[in-house]
């Protein structure tokens, strides 16, 4: 059998067909492919959360999904949603908080954050960090990351 | 790592699946939500030729309820579990243990089949379908059939699934009135499997225990129905001599491995705490 797939998706709103090793998973696709090296490969166990990527609206693990069963989804990477705006708060919030040393787990944590607010927009401390418990980072000791998000979410309350 | 070279198929139909699975045997793996095969085929544990995609087909994906159960589709994923106002209204023991499956990005790919399938000694799926008295169906070409949850857990990632036949739903007796439910567990960080945990539900009738299910997790090779412990408790009012003697039945149940997260016994005497525990939620 062949081993190869041809795929055709939409990442970050542009319509993308390549021809790939079937084995090549997501966070390999982006990056090696399509060169988006926002999103990054830590584990590749699905523990650390650093490849985490958005298909059809939901953050996934990109080391845990082929980019072949990615074939006619929308995929949206940190590079995307920068680019919107979507997440600037939370950009500026990490930042002036200081909630990111190194950066490797930044952008894994931005999209969970995102997630997170959409779906709980006033979220408890225990909440944030029940939601971010599948993101590692080794830098930081999380308290500045939880000190952000809930920032972001009080400041987005506030605008409501 | 990154695994090992090979084809993946879309199956649209359950017929493309069992056409591929004659045609490759051993060499051919279901793919569902990929959360735990994904990893095992990145570490190179397994190194199969063909992968058969599942996501795809039709059918399989639905909550239903019917007939007084409340039937899961094989592909519905744990965050689709957890928003579920069926679930959460008639299978409320699967709605208390979902929340402790991973991380929401895990959530969102891995499925209800998927865990079943794999049949992992510590996750909690297979613990609440033996506490729920679920059904799994099984279809291969040859028909469907069903396999009580309580016949199908063999051994450590052992079940009574043929390999031509797909896993493609559950099916949970609605909860009756009298019974309640109570669910926890023990982990070093929230989201991992868990070091050990237990699921129960069943009768409290004027106060008193009666068709009580614990069902373990993380204490065996596969998930464990606490007979010895289920039947101590049956006739019983809560209280501090119920509890002891469900204690003390559980070294007839239980029969945890050393792991990672340390010796037999410790996590004996967490069986004990945590039988406790849900005992006392239950009579609340
Ligand atoms: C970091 C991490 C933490 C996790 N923590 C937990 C946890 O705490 N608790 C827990 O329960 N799980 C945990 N998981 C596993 C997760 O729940 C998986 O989603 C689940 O175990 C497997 O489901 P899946 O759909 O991803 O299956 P897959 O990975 O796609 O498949 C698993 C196996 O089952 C077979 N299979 C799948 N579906 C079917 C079917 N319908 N019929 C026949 N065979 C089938 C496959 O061939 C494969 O062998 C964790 C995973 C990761 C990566
Ligand atoms: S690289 Fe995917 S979770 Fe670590
Ligand atoms: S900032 Fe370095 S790992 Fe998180």
């Amino acid at each position: 059998m062949d081993n190869n797939v041809e795929i055709t998706l939409t990442v970050n709103g542009q319509e993308v067909s390549r021809r790939i090793p079937a084995r090549t998973n997501l966070v390999d696709f982006v990056r090696y492919e399509l060169e988006l090296t926002g999103s990054h490969v830590g584990c590749e166990q699905g523990v650390c959360g650093a490849c985490t990527i958005r298909v059809n609206g939901d953050i996934v693990r990109g080391c845990l999904m082929l980019a072949a069963q990615a074939d006619g989804a929308t995929v949206e990477t940190i590079e995307g949603v920068s680019d919107s705006s979507e997440i600037a708060d939370l950009q500026r919030a990490f930042h002036e908080r200081n909630a990111l040393q190194c950066g490797f787990c930044t952008p894994g944590f931005l999209l969970t954050a995102q997630e997170l607010l959409a779906q709980n927009p006033s979220p408890s401390r225990d909440e944030i960090r029940a939601f971010i418990s599948g993101n590692y980072c080794r830098c930081t000791g999380y308290q500045a990351i939880v000190d952000a998000i809930e920032r972001v979410a009080g400041e987005r309350q506030a605008a409501e | 790592m990154k695994p090992a070279p090979f084809a993946y198929v879309r199956a649209l139909t359950l017929d493309q699946v069992f056409d591929l699975l004659d045609e490759h045997g051993d060499d051919a793996r279901i793919l569902a939500g990929g959360q735990s095969l994904m990893a095992t085929l990145n570490l190179r544990l397994s190194a199969p030729e063909v992968l058969i995609d599942i996501n795809h087909i039709e059918g399989l994906s639905s909550i239903e309820l019917k007939d007084g159960k409340v039937r899961i589709g094989a592909l519905v994923r744990h965050s689709e579990v957890a928003a579920s106002p069926i679930i959460a209204e008639h299978a409320p023991l699967v709605a208390k243990a979902v929340p402790h499956i991973a991380h929401q990005a895990i959530r969102n790919r891995g499925t209800f089949g998927g865990s079943i399938a794999f049949a992992d000694p510590a996750a909690e799926l297979p613990a609440v379908s033996r506490a729920v008295g679920a059904d799994f169906v099984l279809q291969s070409r040859s028909g469907t059939r069903t396999v009580a949850a309580n016949d199908f857990f063999l051994g450590l990632f052992e079940t009574a699934r043929q390999p031509d036949e797909i896993l493609i739903a559950a099916e949970i007796p609605v909860i009756p009135g009298n019974e309640k439910t109570a669910f926890t567990e023990l982990a070093r960080r929230h989201g991992d499997y868990a070091i050990i945990g237990v699921a129960a539900q069943g009768g409290v009738n004027g106060g008193s225990f009666s068709d009580m299910r614990l069902a373990f997790f993380g204490a065996g090779d596969r998930p464990i129905l606490a007979l010895a412990a289920n039947a101590a408790l049956e006739g019983k009012p809560y209280s501090e001599a119920a509890v002891a003697a469900a204690q003390d039945a559980l070294d007839a149940d239980l029969d945890p491995m050393e792991d990672l997260n340390g010796p037999a016994a410790m996590k004996m005497h967490l069986a004990r705490v945590i039988t406790a525990r849900v005992l006392a939620e239950l009579a609340e």
